[in-house]
């Protein structure tokens, strides 16, 4: 791996990091607002967490 | 102005950092040129964790170098199978753990980086311009390792949920032994699962598919928590292999409303729609692919960080640093037992809301 | 991505797909059918155990209720019934009372009209005996006193006497 290439995964790793932190976070306060709707809080975090992991997946392996 | 200067402020740290980052990067590599007794040992560790993620062709469950500096392995060989102009079967005994060349025939072959390529009788590896082997690689459907696993576990899964299923009839109706632990499994990925994603109307047909791949997946995952050095979840084929049923399964059982998402999206101008077409196609094949390497990656890093965590036992090699390590490789085993049901989990629930979208009908004005 | 793809290996995922579709397949038949179908059956017992139970709840709701509404009516009846009969015994003291009271009344005239009748037969026949008792009397009187000639004169001189023209 080349250098600029670590850093850049690195960086696709912060942004992903902080992406699905805010997703949970978001998730989380929404649930606590409305319990009730639980389940779908969940799936729609689940598919926006998997989205964005996609992404930094998608950087990680295009530079390893 | 406030902000303005924040903003220039934020700018000058991020390339403070980033300076700080080339700077350690290329310190590291100046030194990995002059490699003393301790790099030596490092180096030793990496491969040895690299060698661990592989696949192998032997079931060894540990080896050890003895007083003639000879590397003994406790496991046993598992069979050969290679296509090279028909079909050739023999133990990977005859390897001798890498150091002999096999004749089959007149064929010769030989591992060499954990991969079998045909060499001529004295086990020459060429090499291209890129330093990667040039000689031929045969097809290679070898039993190895991970396979053997995969088989085991297999067994494994079927006997439990076969004493499972017939502990019904024996008792009643109620469930009985290991069944118990298992049964509310069974209901919560039913009820959790699958229903609130794929709807009562349609999951019955996915449900064999989300049970099995939930339990094969968390089977799995644990054995590779165990101390035999089994990753077979951590591999890419696997999970290749899996995310591609999950694709296969979505797209062969999508109604008309999927694929009109997909091509023409309802409810959005023309022009959006023509944009939107390709992202969506796009989409089709980035969920499965994700699904692949989310598990996979999990898993790899898993084993790596475990792995080099109780190696970093041997190399502090006094009490502070090695009990640290200690008792960090604890903490993240526990993570890990946490992490290998998390990711069955999130695989599983992840295919069923794929298979959701596949079955989805907008009669009703549910928003998505 | 090229050390993904040089680590694929073919022979894995050949395997590995073909064990895990008849493991799919193998324990849809022999567990996941039975397994779920169990699980059903044991839902629905449940289900309509404590539907029968809630149904029986209801009944016997009900069949209070009935009890009640018939402790009710009878009650009522029964107060009706009481009423009834005080009315008609006291219709019947009332009706004896007034029978009685009239029968008494006639008793006590029919008793005075013979009494009267009879007081006055008996009058009437002292006044007879009375009347024949003084005729005689005066028969024998007279027949005495008229015994001689001087006397009969003496008596006619008196009637004559009383006899006085009174104009």
């Amino acid at each position: 791996m080349e250098i600029p290439a670590i850093i850049g995964a690195g960086l696709a790793a912060i942004g992903v990091g902080v992406g699905i932190g805010l997703t949970g976070k978001g998730a989380m306060e929404a649930i606590g607002r409305q319990p009730d709707a639980y389940g779908k809080i969940q799936t729609a975090m689940l598919i926006a967490a998997a989205l964005v992991e996609g992404f930094g997946f998608a950087a990680i392996f295009a530079v390893g | 102005m406030i902000k303005t200067n924040n903003k220039i402020r934020s700018l000058k740290f991020f390339l403070f950092i980033g300076v700080i980052f080339i700077t350690v990067f290329v310190n590291a590599k100046d030194k990995e040129e002059k490699l003393n007794s301790k790099e030596l040992q490092k180096k030793e560790i990496k491969d040895y964790i690299a060698h661990h993620l592989e696949d192998s062709y032997y079931f060894d469950l540990f080896s050890y170098t003895n007083d003639k500096n000879e590397k003994k392995y406790i496991g046993f060989p598992l069979p050969i199978i290679l296509w090279d102009n028909g079909v050739k079967i023999f133990s990977s005994s005859k390897f001798n753990h890498g150091k002999s060349v096999v004749n089959i025939h007149g064929n010769f072959y030989k591992i060499y980086h954990n991969k079998i390529y045909k060499t001529d009788f004295s086990g020459t590896i060429n090499y291209d311009k890129n330093n990667h082997p040039s000689n031929f690689r045969p097809y290679d459907f070898s039993i190895t390792k991970g396979v053997s696993v995969i088989i085991l576990t297999s067994i494994l899964m079927f006997v439990l949920f076969r004493s499972l299923a017939n502990s019904y009839s024996k008792n009643k109706g109620l469930a009985s032994g290991l069944g118990r632990f298992f049964e509310p499994i069974v209901i919560y990925i039913r009820d959790e699962i699958a229903i609130p994603n794929i709807g009562e109307k349609n999951y019955k047909k996915y449900m064999s598919f989300l049970l099995t791949i939930f339990f094969f997946i968390w089977f799995l995952n644990m054995l590779g928590l165990t101390p035999f050095g089994i990753n077979v979840t951590g591999n890419i084929a696997i999970t290749f292999s899996l995310a591609i049923l999950t694709f296969i399964i979505t797209n062969f059982t999508a109604n008309k409303n999927y694929w009109a998402h997909i091509f023409w999206m309802p409810g959005v101008p023309t022009l959006m729609k023509i944009v939107l077409a390709p992202i969506e196609v796009l989409g089709v094949f980035i969920k499965p692919f994700t699904l692949m390497l989310r598990l996979y990656a999990n898993m790899q890093a898993g084993h790596i960080v475990m792995m080099s965590l109780i190696a970093l036992m041997f190399i502090f090699y006094n009490w502070i640093g090695s009990s640290l390590s200690f008792f960090l490789a604890f903490f993240i085993s526990i993570i890990e037992l946490f992490v290998a049901l998390l990711q069955a989990y999130i695989f599983t629930i992840l295919s069923a809301l794929y298979f959701g979208f596949a079955n989805e009908e907008h009669e009703h004005n549910e928003t998505h | 991505m090229e050390k993904l793809l040089q680590e694929f290996s073919i022979g894995l995922f050949f395997w590995h797909s073909i064990i895990f579709i008849t493991l799919i397949f193998l324990l849809k038949r022999f567990a996941w059918k039975p397994i779920l179908q169990a699980i059903n059956d044991r839902e629905n017992s449940i289900r309509d155990a404590i539907e029968s139970a809630e149904k029986a709840k209801i009944e016997m709701e009900n069949l209070k209720a009935d009890n009640k509404k018939i402790l009710k009516e009878a009650m009522i009846e029964k107060e009706k019934l009481l009423k009834e009969a005080k009315e008609i015994r006291q219709k019947v003291i009332d009706k004896a009372k007034d029978e009685a009271g009239e029968q008494a009344l006639r008793i006590i005239t029919e008793a005075n009209e013979t009494i009267e009748s009879e007081k006055n037969a008996a009058i009437a026949e002292i006044k007879n005996q009375v009347v024949n008792l003084s005729i005689d009397i005066a028969e024998k009187v007279l027949k005495k006193k008229l015994e001689n000639e001087k006397n009969q004169m003496e008596y006619v001189n008196d009637l004559v006497k009383d006899v006085n023209l009174k104009q």
